[in-house]
């Protein structure tokens, strides 16, 4: 699949969520623990070896789910192969469930359903609509109305 | 660099709805001719393909960061997505008529996750504020804060009076009696006269435990007439020194019963010395 390799650089140098050295193994069996710079930006996880300003590669965090893996590391796993797993080792309980928390909260779908239950609460609450502010209350991608997607495994949360 | 395209491809043909889709016409490179593709906006993902019923995307234009805009071109009802950098590509696109130009420009104008962020996060304060609006009584206008003279910021009060609202909550008063005994349904004489004796006893307990103080203290001349003071303040009408336990319940008869006691134990005291 083609893709804007350009801009995705461009985009791994943008300001992070959370960025941090971790210990990464990747979805092949025998794969070995690395130590890799992990940066979160926007719904990308990206990940460069330590002396390196370019990515070694990128994750889109859409339709994952983020799983706890003793003793104190993560994993990330997509929604059409739940088998295949991105290890992640955090040097404490803390960092891994700063990092989870993250994750789960990083996909495009996680803050759209978050839009919607804030513009649903309000208008409950004022019987107004807060997007008529922004001249966006009819954008399709923010309609009110039957729940998107159907497993709620597919949208990031374990 | 590497990408999970499997995930992504998957991203861009699951069932959940789509942001928008359709035909749009895309120029191949510089010089190259359009090709009409099927397009398929989902967050901040423009997937393409071969023709509509395809299974996997030819290609995806990752959307952040990007600007949208009108462009003269050969084809008709052009728009660009453009990058910023210094050999960033421009995307060039044409729809088939004028609605669908105007929703795609809007679409995906609106498509980052960096635009959708500021959103949620302007609308939960908009939830947190309506939320403390609903269970508090309306707030005061707050300070507006004036340009910074030498380094700090002045405050400036509005010059509104401040909205009327609930009168402030009574100081916190210690409860000798039981709320509900038997002085509850009493006349206002009793209940004066009942708070009043405790009171009484209540200060006089503490009057002895300053008087030991000061007989100790050998600056007690100082303290005396700052005590003194002290005293002649807390009793004038209105006034309340803010110890539950020694608040006057009336005004000036108390008050004057106790600074005549404090006079006659300062009295004593001076003359001890």
């Amino acid at each position: 699949m083609r893709y804007n390799e350009k801009e995705l650089q461009a985009l791994s140098r943008q300001p992070a969520e959370l960025a941090a050295e971790l210990g990464m193994r990747g979805p092949k069996k025998g794969s070995v623990l690395k130590r890799r710079l992990v940066k979160l930006v926007v719904n990308f996880l990206f990940y460069f070896r330590t002396d390196e300003a370019e990515p070694v590669g990128a994750l889109l965090l859409e339709r994952c789910r983020i799983t706890q893996e003793e003793p104190s590391g993560f994993s990330i796993c997509f929604m059409e192969d739940p088998e295949r797993k991105y290890h992640f080792e955090c040097c404490s309980e803390e960092q891994c469930q700063e990092w989870m928390g993250a994750l789960r909260r990083a996909s495009y779908e996680f803050m759209r359903r978050s839009l919607i239950f804030y513009r649903n609460e309000i208008q409950k609450m004022t019987g107004k609509d807060p997007l008529e502010q922004f001249g966006i209350s009819e954008e399709a991608r923010f309609q009110l109305g039957a729940p998107r997607g159907g497993n709620a495994e597919c949208i990031g949360f374990s | 660099m590497k990408l999970n395209e499997r995930s992504l491809a998957f991203y861009a043909t699951c069932d959940t709805p789509v942001d928008n889709s359709g035909f749009l016409y895309k120029k191949g490179g510089r010089h190259a001719a359009y090709h009409r593709r099927w397009f398929v906006l989902r967050g901040n993902m423009l997937f393409y393909f071969e023709d509509r019923a395809s299974r996997e995307p030819v290609g995806v234009i990752i959307l952040e960061g990007c600007t949208v805009e009108l462009v003269e071109a050969a084809e008709e009802f052009a728009f660009a997505v453009r990058f910023a950098g210094a050999r960033a590509r421009t995307y060039v696109l044409a729809a088939e008529n004028q609605a669908a130009m105007e929703g795609w420009v809007k679409a995906l104008s609106r498509a980052s996750f960096d635009y959708l962020r500021l959103v949620v996060r302007e609308l939960e304060q908009q939830l947190a504020a309506v939320r403390a609006g609903d269970c508090a009584p309306p707030p005061r206008r707050a300070p507006a804060l004036a340009p910074k003279e030498n380094g700090c910021a002045c405050a400036v009060w509005s010059a509104e009076p401040p909205a009327p609202g609930p009168p402030p909550p009574l100081p916190p008063r210690r409860r000798v009696s039981e709320p509900n005994g038997p002085l509850h349904a009493a006349s206002f004489v009793r209940l004066h006269q009942q708070y009043g004796q405790e009171v009484r006893a209540l200060r006089s307990r503490w009057l002895r435990s300053r008087y030991k103080g000061l007989l100790l203290d050998s600056k007690k001349r100082h303290r005396a007439a700052w005590v003194a003071q002290w005293f002649s303040a807390a009793f004038s009408p209105g006034c309340d020194p803010g110890d539950p336990g020694l608040s006057p319940t009336s005004g000036s008869l108390h008050g004057a019963c106790f600074s005549l006691c404090l006079c006659l134990c300062l009295s004593l005291c001076v003359s001890h010395e």
